[in-house]
């Protein structure tokens, strides 16, 4: 026996077991891509501007209540939303001192300068304050996402951070994936403000709104959730509660008007909150705002003590539900903006599975049937090294836990016709040799020391490219990239050393006069 | 089996002519289709959009759904059938940035609006402008980056002017395929690019084991003229050309007829960059290094 084939036959067959091992059964090792399982892939980027413009009209608001209540007079209170700046302007300049002392207790704003003797001083958001905020909304955004699939119960998510403000969110297979790509998105913001009654909404129209108040939309909505009516309300834009103080919030179902509703729960603070602003104003009406939208606006009747309130508003069972999940998992910090959707149904995710195992098979049998054809005996040795390169690929996309896309399996297809060159590049060699009158033994040696070369040559240009793919690719390019560079490393390694391993163990059982090539 | 059975002498580098007429036709026609198609045709991946592929229980009326789309202001969209006439597949200039559903949104309309029964959403891609405007840099990147990685590598195996010969086949390829795209009026997707760098990768292949033997044949017979030499080593190496060309064209036609709709491009892109990347290796990449040599070392006769 050959020496070096000691060492070489074991190696061989280890490999073998090895990678058949690490790749069966096929349907448990082998991760299929989002778009051969079926699933959605989608970018979505957080408007993190809008958390700071948002918590900035919050602090002007509460800015000018908490002069109010401290007896300073108070002509105006301006946000510029594109620098940050609050400006506060007093009626008398006597109380600038008492201003700025309230002023005091927000941290978060720097005092830039006083204008016009006294009367005017001009707050600007701390830059640190502002990237906190940003960086936070991110994390928030994320973390209400997760908050959301977990509660739907979506089955292996992928949620991540990309780049500095974008989030990935993947997951596989669902019915109705539109649904809970809007369930994932919606902002969900629940703010309890107070119905402007000093002007109804037709006559605010005309003649304007009062400072401090805005006009919101009721969408009125039929049995099936169709918009039938828009009712215009004032309301005013102090947020008196919000969501973010909720423990719980269910899906209940009233009797009397045959719909379903919300029941939220507010946690100790938003409890005694709420009871104060339902005991000081009873008879007046309470705005209840999702998102800007008002859902429904109920007259007080009486103080609500116990934290409890119920948010009906003519929802199907299902707005109803995922309202409930919304408020549950809580709001997020920033509007999100759709930046890419990829979604496949179950069914395409099938019929493609179907068509690449079909073009898979056909291509194999058309290859491996011309190869024998061509190259008889030694034909069974090159096809016995592109089955070998097969399970090597199959063994390796296990291993890394790489997913098979219906490009990655263009890929194994394509790496089925090219794995082949190898074992042609050497096999036409050694045809050549024999050709000029060596001897079996002496063509063989001569026909892959001298393919070898080339055959590294060629093929590391491609493997270049596909690591190109690789760098450059999103989801089912990287696929293809991958299966790309395992399959011409595979082929490598079975047309070089498996195919010369067979041949040099056939030679060493008898003297070979003629080659079946 | 032998394909080619002695060792043939056809004369390639005298039919370098008509091989660069033929290459510059296909070249001309191309860059003359793109004009006339006023660019390239980007797919959403590169120009934002949403596309929505349906599934209708039997051939819908296209006109029906184009009606139905203009009812919910989707006029300027594209309608086409995918593959088979159930299966359409519509394209909407606009991309929502709102997350709507744009999938149910245009079933809804077709369903209410028009009367269609148990259409099935099979796929919603949408990609954002900005979004689109990455990808396209990236691609396009990406493209340069390989040819940079390959160049580096050619010359380092072999010498610069192999590297510039074998560049000039490989851009002759992707220029003949992205042609052939545009006379065929097929769009320009993510996945299309993957198939361009691997048109690239495998058009080198072939390029290099020809080479490879030129390198061989120039030590060995150093008497010869180059044209002589570059001939003999495109005819010794023409049985393995075809071969590996046949076989890759076995598979990539099995995927081109069977891979199903969603990849028909990226095959019809494969089949197109396999059969010229096989003919620029023989007959391109050969005379250009013909040519380099000759203005490198003008004494040796070319």
């Amino acid at each position: 026996m050959h020496k070096e084939l000691r060492w070489k036959i074991p190696l061989i067959l280890f490999v073998v077991v090895g990678f058949s091992w690490l790749a069966w059964p096929l349907e448990e090792k082998i991760n299929l891509g989002l778009d051969l399982q079926g699933g959605v892939h989608l970018v979505l980027e957080v408007e993190a501007e809008e958390a700071v413009e948002f918590s900035m009209e919050q602090r002007k608001e509460d800015i000018k209540h908490a002069l109010g209540d401290d007896d300073i007079e108070v002509d105006r209170v301006i946000l510029n939303k594109d620098t940050n700046v609050i400006r506060v302007i007093l009626v008398d300049a006597i109380d600038i001192k008492g201003a700025e002392d309230v002023l005091k207790n927000y941290t978060a704003l720097e005092k830039k300068e006083t204008l016009r003797g006294g009367l005017e001083m001009v707050y600007q958001l701390r830059d640190d304050e502002y990237e906190y905020i940003m960086d936070n909304a991110i994390q928030q955004a994320l973390e209400v996402i997760r908050n959301r699939i977990d509660i739907v119960g979506l089955s292996e998510p992928t949620i991540q951070v990309q780049g500095t403000r974008r989030i990935l969110v993947q997951f596989p297979g669902v019915d109705d994936p539109e649904k809970i790509i809007k369930l994932i998105g919606e902002t969900a913001r629940l703010e309890f403000k107070l119905i402007d009654e000093s002007i109804s909404a037709a006559a605010a129209k005309t003649r304007g709104v009062p400072p401090g108040s805005e006009i919101l939309i009721e969408k009125v909505k039929d049995k099936a959730g169709k918009i039938i009516e828009e009712i215009p309300h004032v309301v005013k834009k102090r947020v008196l509660l919000t969501g973010d103080m909720l423990t719980g919030a269910d899906v209940r179902f009233d009797n009397q008007l045959n719909e379903p509703y919300v029941a939220i729960n507010f946690d100790s603070l938003g409890g005694s909150i709420f009871f104060e602003v339902t005991k000081n104003n009873v008879k007046k009406r309470l705005a209840i705002v999702l998102d800007d939208n008002v859902v429904s606006a109920p007259v007080i009747n009486e103080p609500i003590a116990g934290g409890r309130a119920s948010i009906t508003g003519g929802f199907t069972t299902e707005d109803a539900k995922f309202l409930a999940i919304k408020l549950r998992a809580g709001a997020l910090p920033a509007k999100l903006t759709m930046l890419e959707n990829r979604t496949v149904g179950p069914s395409l995710g099938r019929d493609s599975v179907e068509a690449g195992i079909n073009s898979i098979i056909i291509g194999m049998v058309a290859v491996v049937v011309f190869i024998l054809i061509y190259y008889r005996l030694s034909g069974v040795v090159a096809v016995g090294a592109l089955v070998l390169n097969l399970v090597i690929l199959l063994g390796a996309l296990a291993y890394f836990g790489a997913s098979l896309t219906l490009p990655g399996i263009a890929g194994i297809i394509l790496t089925v016709g090219m794995a082949i060159d190898a074992n042609v590049l050497v096999f036409e060699r050694i045809r050549e040799e024999i050709r000029v009158g060596k001897t079996v033994r002496a063509a063989i040696d001569a026909g892959f020391a001298k393919a070898f070369r080339t055959i590294v040559d060629a093929n590391v240009t491609t493997f270049i490219a596909a690591i190109v793919l690789f760098q450059f690719g999103t989801g089912p390019i990287k696929g293809f990239a991958i299966t790309l560079c395992i399959g011409i490393a595979a082929s490598m390694f079975t047309a070089v050393f498996v195919s010369r391993a067979t041949f040099d163990t056939f030679m060493s059982r008898k003297k070979i006069e003629r080659l079946s090539i | 089996m032998e394909l080619i059975k002695k060792q043939t002498h056809i004369d390639f580098m005298g039919k370098f002519k008509a091989a660069m007429v033929f290459s510059g036709l296909l070249i001309l026609t191309g860059i003359a289709s793109i004009a006339m198609h006023g660019g390239l045709k980007y797919g959403i991946d590169f120009e934002g959009g949403t596309l929505v592929q349906l599934k209708f229980p039997e051939a819908p009326a296209i006109d029906s759904i184009r009606s139905g789309l203009r009812e919910i202001g989707f006029a300027d969209s594209t309608i086409q059938e995918f593959g088979s006439p159930e299966h359409i597949l519509i394209r909407v200039i606009r991309a929502e940035g709102k997350l709507e559903a744009m999938g149910t949104k245009i079933k809804n309309a077709l369903e209410e609006k028009k009367g269609f029964t148990g259409i099935i959403i099979e796929r919603v891609e949408m990609v954002g402008p900005k979004v689109g405007k990455d990808l396209r840099m990236k691609a396009l990147l990406s493209i340069v980056y390989a040819i940079i990685g390959i160049v580096i590598y050619i010359s380092w195996r072999f010498e610069l002017q192999y590297a510039i010969a074998a560049i000039i086949a490989l851009l002759h390829d992707v220029m003949v395929t992205m042609g052939a795209f545009s006379v065929m009026d097929k769009e320009f997707t993510l996945v299309i690019v993957a198939a361009f760098l691997t048109i690239i990768g495998y058009s080198l292949n072939d390029t290099i084991v020809v080479f490879d033997r030129i390198r061989e044949n120039t030590r060995r017979k150093s008497k010869e003229s180059l044209s002589d030499t570059i001939n003999t080593s495109i005819n010794q190496t023409l049985s393995r050309t075809l071969l590996t060309s046949g076989t890759t064209l076995l598979v990539v036609v099995a995927l081109f007829f069977l891979g199903g709709e969603i990849i028909h491009d990226f095959s019809f892109a494969l089949l197109v960059g396999v059969v010229i990347g096989t003919y620029s290796s023989i007959f391109i990449a050969s005379v250009f290094l013909v040519y380099w040599e000759s203005r490198a070392h003008p004494k040796r006769p070319a």
